[in-house]
């Protein structure tokens, strides 16, 4: 049993999927606490914030009232992961440590806590696929099969040529949307299976797809006509008391 | 008198006690004092055999709430039609970012109009408009909030005081706050200074789950915008009041929507929930007193200030006001976020807004009506089901965050269910046994559920599997899980066992012992 779980250890199974919950993973799921040395990912590998980000390391830190400059600790693993392509090597949380001046253990409670931190190497492109009911009523499946199809990876997997990393995820909150996508930082909304490709053979080709939803809306307002605020808003003082 | 009291209460005594039960039974009331039981069950109670002794009532006036006759019959000047807005009574104009949202855009319609006047009236002033409006938090729980906001104006201790902003929008279903964040984040920025000058607060923190990052640069360009021009920082507005707003994004974890975790989480820890008391107005987040609420509360707070909290109250029924946000996803042709009078019937709402549902409203099969936390309500209940608080409580169900996740006949209602099961031991913390194993447990179950492969005895196993975890735990995070399974064995248990029985008759009877 110990042995098997150990064997499922792989940076694949770490990635986030919807298999792999924060809290299971510590009570004898597939072991997402877990940390192996690699040649890319140990604490030997160099990481210290370059210097753009040393500032807004100091920017980040002042929003804080002394003595409880470990707030900080989420934003700043945030920051590294985003000056390391989109992962979080053990060196980056020692580091953040440091900066902070809080004990490694701390950090690695919070960086094996939340989902949005990857533990290991992801693609250029993390594409993430809301599969919560809302999307799946709208059609998730054949968003992520197409997704499968287009990178030739499984759920979890990163293509051979280090471009695309696919995950299933929770609900991104854009359920209005649905089906939707979260490509690093921007949403793909409104998709249909030739959304998804059209996408993704943009990502692929160097292009850079605009985000937002694709089937000619501009937000969250329903398709075609305006049923609401079809008027131009009022100005400054509309309907305000008298006593003010 | 000229609001209606004493009206043909002649008529309603002469009725006599089973009327009156009768009608309190049918309004669906529950006690207001906190225990939430069943008053006309209750009243009833008192109606034995007379054995000769009197019978008294006493009303409990420790915060009273009125033990009058709730008739049937609307008073003379109670509104029975709720819905649609004019748009001059929307609060959130710029929903669909049509305009601009920046401050220009924001200031010309009409934001930080008189901020200076509003936070210059003081914390009393404030909070009594919001009680006056009848606001309840719009995060899912619907506390009243002129009432939350007072519990702040403690005697000072010299601990500083902070509002912490719920943006960790993360119910399935739910993507309110996102619009306003992206395409309103002025009316969230005056709210936090009203709110913050309410309770005494000197500074803001809004955390915004990690996934909003345009979201959130939109916000942060609006605070900045706000600083440069005065109106936060020192002397904000220079009304005399410090505050100041800052941003904080989360990395990802639906459980720090929970306020307790959420403080956990800030504070740069797990966003594992806390056991209260204490309360976070006592001991919040660095160890002071905090308020923790929801982007859209704070967000309609300038409006309500500048045009009055009657204004406010002057929709929706009573004690489930003003106006509120619905998404609505799923199954419509036109899914849609949009803001509308409370109380507005449920059909109404879908109908008039979203252009109905996928096949017409008799291919509907149910409706989640407030974020995947609150049970599904069948097709019956949704013909004449009104959106708010009160109603959605007597459907057995609740308002939430008022998504509404809608579902036609073509849907396997059984895998929607178990997907939310899913999500939940996904979200689950592990804080609390019955959570972090019972969300498993439920969830596997739950899929051998939509295969069929169970016996019907097991749809009682589920249900008090779901009692067992429901209200065992430190956070609601398990109630909201056991909810939507309790809702789908409520309402759907004949097609569970149908689903058995298909299952046993392909498989033959070897394979039902498989569960084991």
């Amino acid at each position: 049993m110990f042995l098997k779980s150990l064997s499922r250890v792989n940076w694949a199974s770490s990635l986030r999927g919807v298999s792999t919950t924060a809290a299971r993973a510590g009570g004898g799921g597939p072991g997402n606490f877990i940390h192996r040395d690699t040649p890319q990912n140990n604490e030997e590998t160099p990481f210290t914030f370059n210097d753009e980000n040393k500032s807004r390391v100091e920017a980040i830190m002042s929003i804080y009232p002394e003595g409880h400059k470990r707030a900080a600790v989420i934003p700043l693993l945030d920051l590294a992961q985003r000056q390391n392509n989109g992962w979080l090597p053990i060196a980056a949380m020692h580091h953040v440590a440091e900066v902070i001046g809080m004990p490694r253990m701390r950090v690695y409670e919070v960086a094996t806590f939340y989902t949005m931190f990857n533990r290991n190497p992801v693609g250029k492109y993390h594409v993430q696929v809301c599969t919560t009911t809302p999307c799946w009523l709208r059609g998730s499946d054949e968003i992520v099969a197409k997704c499968k199809e287009n990178m030739g990876v499984n759920v979890g997997g990163t293509s051979k040529d280090n471009m695309f990393t696919l995950s299933e995820v929770e609900c991104l909150g854009a359920c209005v949307n649905a089906p939707m996508v979260q490509i690093n930082d921007n949403y793909y909304e409104d998709l249909t299976e030739k959304d998804m490709d059209e996408i993704l053979n943009d990502l692929k080709q160097g292009k850079n797809p605009p985000k937002g939803p694709r089937s000619g809306r501009y937000a969250a307002e329903p398709f075609g006509k305006l049923t609401s605020l079809s008027e131009e808003p009022k100005g400054p003082g509309f309907g305000c008391r008298a006593d003010l | 008198m000229a609001r209606g009291d004493w009206y043909k209460t002649k008529e309603i005594v002469e009725k006599g006690n089973e009327w009156i039960i009768n009608e309190i039974k049918a309004s669906g009331l529950r006690g207001r004092g906190g225990a939430g039981f069943p008053s006309g069950m209750k009243w009833s109670f008192m109606n034995k055999p007379d054995d000769g002794r009197p019978k008294y009532l006493v009303v409990n006036a420790d915060e009273a709430q009125s033990t009058r006759c709730l008739s049937t019959t609307p008073a003379l000047n109670e509104k029975t039609k709720f819905g649609p807005l004019a748009d001059s009574d929307r609060i959130f104009t710029n929903l669909y970012g049509r305009h601009d949202w920046a401050l220009k855009g924001a200031m010309a319609r009409g934001d930080w109009y008189k901020t200076k006047e509003i936070v210059e009236k003081g914390n009393e002033w404030i909070i009594n408009e919001i009680k006056a409006s009848g606001l309840r938090g719009r995060g899912g729980a619907g506390f009243p909030s002129g009432m939350k906001w007072s519990f702040m104006n403690k005697p000072d201790d010299g601990r500083p005081k902070y509002l912490v902003v719920n943006a960790d929008e993360g119910e399935p279903g739910t993507c309110k706050d996102r619009e306003i964040m992206r395409h309103d984040p002025h009316k969230l920025v005056e709210g936090c200074l009203i709110a913050c000058r309410a309770m005494g607060a000197r500074a803001a923190y809004i955390y915004v789950r990690g996934e909003f990052y345009n979201e959130t640069t939109n916000l942060q360009v609006a605070i900045k915008e706000a600083y440069a021009k005065g109106f936060l920082g020192k002397n904000a507005c220079g009304s005399g009041y410090d505050c100041d707003v800052f941003v904080h994004r989360g990395a990802g974890a639906y459980i720090c929507g929970e306020e307790t975790a959420l403080i956990e989480s800030l504070e740069g820890k797990q966003g594992k929930p806390r056991l209260k008391p204490p309360f976070p107005a006592d001991v919040g987040v660095f160890g002071c007193p905090t308020t923790v609420t929801n982007v859209e509360t704070v967000a309609v707070a300038p409006t309500i200030c500048r045009r009055g909290g009657e204004w406010f109250a002057s929709f929706g029924r009573p004690r489930n006001t003003g106006t509120k946000l619905f998404n609505i996803s799923g199954h419509v042709n036109n899914p849609c976020t949009v803001e509308e009078e409370m109380s507005i019937p449920l059909k109404e709402l879908i109908e008039l807004h979203c252009g109905g549902v996928i096949g017409g409203w008799d291919n509907l099969l149910c409706v989640i009506p407030g974020g995947s936390s609150t049970p599904l309500i069948p097709k019956k209940v949704c013909d004449d089901v009104m959106m708010d608080f009160d109603a959605l409580v007597a459907a057995q169900t609740g308002l939430g965050t008022a998504a509404v996740i809608v579902m036609n006949k073509q849907t396997d209602v059984v895998k929607a269910i178990a997907r939310l099961a899913t999500f939940y031991k996904h979200e689950s913390c592990g804080q609390c046994t019955p959570c972090r194993e019972g969300c498993d447990w439920m969830d596997k179950m739950m899929w051998r559920f939509v295969e069929g492969n169970a016996k019907a005895e097991e749809i009682d196993l589920l249900w008090e599997l779901s009692k067992q975890i429901e209200g065992h735990t430190i956070c609601a995070l398990a109630d909201g899980a056991a909810w939507p399974v309790q809702g789908l064995i409520r309402h759907f248990r004949p097609e569970l066992e149908a689903r058995f029985a298909d299952y046993h008759a392909k498989h033959g009877d070897k394979t039902s012992a498989a569960s084991q």
